[in-house]
């Protein structure tokens, strides 16, 4: 059996929790078996989860795990996926699945690959791809364990509704008491955060200064997309340090990213080469970001900007 | 404190990437190899800065080859202590997590350090392995972390779109983000001092491989970029919508 574990903000299960059934769907496809999810703490709509290919949600309804500790977890999922017997456990690649999954793998003592992208084959034994050597290679692993840890990153498959609302039953697991004292959560509220965004309009240094943000603000408005921005531009605090992506920012896997004014710095493409479709604006045609790029503008970002807003404004007019 | 920082190897991100004939391996010829930048900037200076507050010690781990030497001679050289090198080429993130726990376990250190992730493989695995063995908290994504008493820290920790913000008693494993402290710079002295700090080579512990990589392949070649005139915002937006279907 393949046992996800659907991670929930506030007791509501959004993208990254259906990204991963639907992963834990087509794994236990190929390995003829069921799916079956896991919720942890408060879980609304935990019964959408069938829709994605989950044949039961396991609920752990414990108020304690509203607040949560990668330690306390790992027990209870542990505990869960051993009364179940999960042959696979699927985590999704975020700050929560990270926690979680490594200490898995040590309590489990099973196989475990972080931020996998393809479903796994099971020809000649277990095997499973992921992005290596930021984005420029493919590596394959084999794991033989008889239990096996994956977690798989944002945006590498689009959740496809294939089944029904789940029916909800309760596990029965002792909840520990947990030794990390969580004082305040703040999340930004109203916009997709980054590593879960579908479309992103980045800026860099070619802005000039933070003056100048309201284009790019404008266009991502209008798009409906996230902003974010080159490293520079984050260390002299033009921009929050949250936005900046690359390799020592957070990388991303947009279906559209559009880059203005960066020259695409092999640290700043390392962060966002697995965006599906890439725009690069920039003055200077010889940028390296163009090789990069699916479609490039070679233009002033003060002009092309805004007369990208007003089309795309007229193109969701037209769409009505 | 008794602070213990990984550090880890990675080949520079702007290094070309060549693969051995079987693609198993990469091929080393060539390839730059620097201490992982989570590991130098953020983790081991941090761990100096609360040695310097609070007094003890600052020791290194590796586990990998005697070619790791070079990149633990640099974190010896930017202020650490001593370095422990436990004598095994890894072939999975758990087996290095293990050689780590096994090592801490005798030595009762009151935080290990780690980097967010490596910058290679981004695994951002072997922190909450290393937690899981020797039984303690591990905070990932650390951009913040203050001890006035080196019992209780208090953390800010990165999540999507946002923060958190924890308190937690030593012992503790953490992993190090951006802003947790500032890149230092070996000086002259440092590099020199660094020579005759001691820098231990351990046997590993047995431990079996249970995930292990078979092969590399190189990422589909992309195709050539479709050029659009800046006065013509219209058609980049139709292309998107009916050829790029991402809009
Ligand atoms: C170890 C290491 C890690 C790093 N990690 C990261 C990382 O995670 N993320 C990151 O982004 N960087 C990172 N960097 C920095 C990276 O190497 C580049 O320096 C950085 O990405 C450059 O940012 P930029 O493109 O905004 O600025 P620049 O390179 O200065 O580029 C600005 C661009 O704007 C264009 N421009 C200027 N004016 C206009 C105009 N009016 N209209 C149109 N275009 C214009 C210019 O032609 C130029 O191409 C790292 C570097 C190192 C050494
Ligand atoms: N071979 C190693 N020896 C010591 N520490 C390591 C090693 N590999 C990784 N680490 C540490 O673990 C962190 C996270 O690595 P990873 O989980 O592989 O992304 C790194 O930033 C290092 O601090």
């Amino acid at each position: 059996m393949v046992l996800v574990f659907a991670e929930s903000q506030k007791g509501n299960f959004k993208k990254t929790a259906f990204e991963a059934v639907t992963y834990g769907y087509k794994t236990a496809q190929v390995l003829g078996t069921e799916c079956v999810a896991l919720a942890l703490g408060s879980a609304n709509n935990a019964a959408d989860l069938g829709l994605y290919g989950a044949s039961k949600v396991l609920h752990v309804a414990d108020a304690a795990l509203d607040q949560f500790d990668g330690q306390v977890y790992a027990k209870v999922i542990a505990e869960v996926s051993q009364q179940v017997g999960a042959k696979v456990i699927v985590l999704s690649h975020t700050s929560t699945g990270k926690a979680i999954h490594g200490r898995l793998a040590a309590r489990l003592d099973a196989g475990s690959v972080a931020g996998v992208n393809s479903i796994p084959t099971v020809d000649g034994g277990f095997k499973v791809k992921k992005g290596v050597f930021s984005g420029k290679a493919i590596a394959e692993y084999a794991i033989n364990s008889d239990v096996k840890i994956l977690s798989v990153m944002g945006n590498s498959l689009q959740p496809a509704i294939v089944g029904s609302p789940a029916a909800i039953e309760a596990a029965n697991v002792a909840v520990p008491a947990s030794r990390v004292k969580v004082k305040s959560v703040s999340r930004i509220e109203g916009i997709v955060p980054l590593p879960e965004a579908e479309l992103v309009v980045s800026a860099g240094r070619g802005m000039k200064g933070p003056e100048n943000w309201g284009i790019v603000e404008d266009l991502a408005n209008t798009l409906g997309a996230t902003t974010a921005c080159s490293r520079p531009v984050a260390d002299v605090h033009w921009r929050p340090h949250h936005e900046h992506v690359g390799q020592t920012g957070i990388a991303i896997r947009p279906n559209l990213y559009i880059a203005i004014g960066i020259s695409g710095a092999i640290q700043h493409f390392a962060g966002v080469n697995n965006s599906k479709t890439i725009v690069v604006i920039n003055k200077d045609p010889e940028a390296p970001f163009f090789k990069a790029a699916d479609y490039g503008v070679v233009g002033d970002l003060f002009e092309v900007v805004p007369q990208l807003t007003e089309a795309v404004k007229k193109f969701k007019a037209a769409q009505g | 404190m008794k602070l213990l920082v990984c550090v880890s190897k990675t080949p520079d991100t702007t290094t070309k990437i060549v693969f051995n004939a079987s693609k198993t391996e990469l091929d080393a010829n060539g390839v730059q190899y620097i201490m992982n930048p989570y590991d130098e900037w953020y983790a081991l200076v941090r761990a100096l800065e609360l040695k310097e507050a609070l007094g003890g010690t600052v020791t290194l781990i590796n586990v990998g080859p005697a070619d790791n030497d070079q990149v633990i001679r640099k974190g010896l050289a930017i202020g650490a202590d001593d370095a422990v090198r436990i004598d095994l080429n890894p072939q999975s993130a758990l087996s290095v997590a293990f050689q780590i726990a096994e090592y801490a376990r005798q030595e009762n250190y009151d935080i290990i350090l780690l980097g967010k992730e490596t910058i290679d493989y981004n695994g951002s695995e072997i922190g909450a392995m290393i937690a899981e063995y020797l039984d303690q908290p591990f905070i990932s994504y650390a951009s913040k972390l203050d001890t006035s008493d080196g019992k209780t820290a208090s953390i800010q920790r990165d999540i999507e779109g946002g923060m958190e913000e924890l308190e937690v008693d030593t012992p503790f494993v953490v992993s190090a983000a951006k802003g947790l402290a500032e890149q230092r710079i070996p000086n002259m002295k440092g590099i020199m001092m660094a020579k005759s700090k001691s820098l231990k080579v351990v046997a590993p512990a047995a431990f079996e491989d249970k995930a292990v990589t078979v092969q590399y392949t190189l990422p589909p070649a992309k195709s050539a970029v479709k050029m659009i005139a800046p006065d013509n915002m219209e058609e980049l937006v139709k292309l998107l919508h009916e050829e790029a279907k991402v809009i």
